[in-house]
């Protein structure tokens, strides 16, 4: 489904991912671990075309086409979902609109019906029960004083409203609480088939308890150093990362 | 026609001269005295022009309209306006007391108005100045000060047409009294000075909306000035919707007097003009008033919108909040310039006030000064004041989900302008508001 290869990427002159190689089928759920600042955001994000980042080299093909040349709205209406580590607070927008405008777009990119707001209402008050959320958080602005739970919670209704096939979950698991963190890993399970596939950017190894990896990556200085089945996030929670961390003798990223 | 020198004896004083002599002739002693002596605070004061020491008018240059050749509209220049003329200007559901005015004059057929003697009434100012002479006496020109207001002397030296809306004490006016004033003459530069009185009794409530537009491409000058009078626990809430036409010059002051735990909720949209003033004053000049006034405005080209939004909090337990919000694009220019006075005996005030600017693009431009004079020490006080581009990082996530850049981009402005019609109190102007709104967006 989608292939990364030899990623180079920056942003404002700065090197932040020096080759980055991956492969995931339909049906698997990747995991990729790496320190704070390893690039795992940024891997995202041009994954899922934030303007800003420049691809230096390399290439990503998804479902045989060059994802890269596709601008962010061609993406999700091809199935890909970014899950934000910071969601974004969109002030005089009710979530329930924004979502009705996102899925009408991919509805209609893919010559499906869209929905009326009575129909679409019916719809997402279903999806809210699949990721166990408060239904008002549906009638408030995007994200705005939503707290870091109820945010990370919102991006995976949006995830079950969307139902893309290669969702990108950028730490869905930070800042959130034991309680709050197995709804969230509930909530993505839920969403799991044999048809779509899962790339999780993680930390710590916590939320892999929850969401088992077929595959766990560790990023280090915007590299896949080591690639493994779940055991491999195992041994980093209890050996950390230190070990990948050791300088290599190879060139530092050149400053800006 | 000459153009009108700022000061001096204006062609105007000539015009109300005859006017006293014909039209004018039947009216009270009282507005007549009025408007004399307001035409010669005119005459002396002129429109207020000087680029210098003019800081209340430094942001809006008032030149074009001083060097128009303006001249008073005639009753009937225009052809008569049909029912479908007026369509797009209505609200609510027909039932509601409505006055329209056609180039200032009103228009009987195509008005509503309400009102017996003891009732909440909506009439034509002109008919109550003799059948409501006491009440309207009491208040016409005593709210809005003219002694160093040039526009507000000129509309008051021609106070005659007009509105008059009267709620006695306790009652409540049902349905909402809806004044449209429209200018329809295709000569141009003409002058139409509507003057609105609404005095609303203890514990009264009631809402009054203005609606101001155009059924001509021609440009003229709207010199409106209202009066409100809200009395002890009274209700008021004071709508302004202003769509003239993008030639139009608009001057609109409107001064608003709040007495014990009276409240006022007022909100004004700016679409149209090509020069636009709008002067919001309120006086809470007893304990516990409390005021919410909000605006939009939205501008493209080269049109100009000036808010001077000023609460005098003279007393105390005053709350006032304030929030207005722009959309700008093109070259267009708008100021907001919102005064906060808090004086001695205003113990216990709490005022706030914001004004947020979003620039589509590089021309655009957005003047912001807060002015706050406090002379009290135990208050809460604050502003915030904001210009700014469209957000990147919340495009982006609003692509991210499939929206393509320009609905991302229209549901962001649409958010931005939505905080502040969502506090419309009144649902069917809400709703009537946020659909001028959204039209006038897709032309920004
Ligand atoms: N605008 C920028 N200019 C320069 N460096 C940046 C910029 N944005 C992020 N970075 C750097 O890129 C690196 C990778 O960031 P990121 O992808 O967010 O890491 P992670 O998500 O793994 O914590 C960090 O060292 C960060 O400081
Ligand atoms: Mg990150």
């Amino acid at each position: 489904m989608l292939e990364i290869r030899d990623l180079h990427a920056s942003i404002d002159g700065v090197n932040i991912l020096k080759g980055v190689n991956l492969r995931i089928n339909a049906g698997e759920t990747h995991a990729v671990m790496g320190p704070n600042g390893s690039g795992k955001s940024t891997l995202a994000f041009v994954l899922a075309g934030k303007p800003g980042y420049a691809v230096t080299s390399g290439q990503v093909t998804y479902d045989g086409v060059d994802l890269l040349g596709l601008a962010p709205e061609e993406r999700a209406r091809a199935g890909v979902f970014l899950s934000f580590q910071h969601p974004v607070e969109v002030p005089g927008v009710r979530l329930d609109q924004f979502l009705r405008a996102g899925f009408n777009a991919l509805q209609k990119s893919r010559g499906a019906a869209e929905l009326d707001p009575l129909k679409f209402d019916r719809l997402l008050r279903q999806r809210v029960k699949t990721v166990n959320v408060d239904p008002a958080m549906t009638k408030r602005a995007v994200n705005e004083g939503f707290s870091g739970g109820e945010k990370k919670r919102n991006e995976m209704l949006q995830m079950a409203v969307l139902e893309p096939k290669l969702a990108i979950l950028d730490e869905p698991d930070s800042g959130l609480d034991v309680d709050a963190l197995r709804t969230v890993a509930q909530g993505i399970n839920g969403l799991r088939t044999t048809e779509n596939a899962l790339l999780l950017v993680t930390h710590y190894q916590r939320i892999l308890n929850h969401v088992v990896p077929d595959f766990v990556h560790v990023l280090v200085n915007g590299r896949i150093v080591k690639s493994g089945g779940k055991e491999l996030a195992l041994e980093i929670e209890s050996e950390g990362y230190d070990k990948y961390e050791q300088p290599r003798g190879e060139a530092l990223p050149s400053p800006a | 026609m000459t153009s009108i020198a700022t000061a001096g004896v204006t062609p105007f004083a000539a015009d109300l001269d005859s006017l006293e002599r014909d039209g004018f002739s039947q009216d009270p002693q009282w507005i007549r005295a009025l408007r004399k002596d307001a035409m010669s605070r005119f005459n002396s004061l002129g429109f207020p022009t000087a680029r210098r020491g003019n800081e209340e008018w430094k942001y809006t240059d008032v030149r074009p309209i001083a060097q128009a050749p303006l001249r008073l509209a005639r009753a009937g220049e225009a052809p008569e306006p049909t029912a479908s003329d007026i369509a797009p200007f209505l609200l609510g559901d027909g039932s509601w007391p409505r006055l329209v005015f056609i180039d200032g004059f009103f228009n009987r057929g195509l008005s509503t108005p309400l009102g017996g003697q003891e009732d909440a009434s909506v009439l034509s100012l002109a008919g109550a100045l003799h059948s409501r002479s006491a009440t309207a006496r009491e208040s016409l020109g005593r709210l809005a000060p003219y002694a160093s207001h040039g526009f507000t002397a000129l509309n008051t030296a021609f106070a005659h047409e007009g509105a008059f809306v009267h709620i006695p004490d306790g009652l409540t006016l049902e349905k909402p009294a809806h004044l449209i004033f429209l200018t329809a003459s295709r000569e141009g530069h003409t002058v139409s000075q509507p003057r609105v009185l609404v005095v609303a009794g203890a514990g009264s409530k009631a809402a009054v909306i203005e609606t101001y537009g155009s059924l001509t491409g021609a440009p003229y000058l709207c010199n409106a000035v209202s009066e409100v009078a809200a009395g002890p626990g009274a209700s008021v809430e004071y709508y302004r919707i202003q769509r003239h036409s993008e030639e139009a010059y608009h001057v609109g002051t409107t001064q608003a007097a709040l007495g014990r735990d009276a409240r006022l909720d007022s909100f004004t949209l700016d679409l149209g003009g090509a020069l636009v003033r709008n002067n919001l004053n309120a006086l809470i000049d007893a304990p516990d008033g409390s005021c919410a006034l909000n605006g939009v405005y939205l501008a493209t080209r080269s049109q100009r919108v000036d808010n001077q939004v000023t609460i005098d909090h003279a007393k105390e337990r005053g709350t006032s909040r304030e929030l207005y919000k722009g959309v700008l694009s093109g070259r267009a220019k708008a100021a907001f310039h919102g005064s906060i006075i808090v004086r001695k005996d205003a113990q216990k005030v709490d005022a706030r006030q914001e004004d947020k600017n979003l620039l589509l693009s590089d021309r655009a431009e957005a003047n912001v000064k807060p002015a706050f004079w406090i002379y009290a020490d135990d208050v809460k006080c604050g502003h915030g004041a904001a210009s700014g581009r469209i957000d990147e990082g919340s495009l982006f996530y609003l692509q991210s989900r499939g929206l393509g850049e320009e609905e991302a981009r229209n549901l962001l402005v649409q958010g931005f302008v939505n905080e502040v019609i969502d506090k419309v109190k009144r649902p069917s102007v809400r709703s009537h508001v946020a659909e001028l709104v959204k039209a006038r967006l897709k032309e920004l």
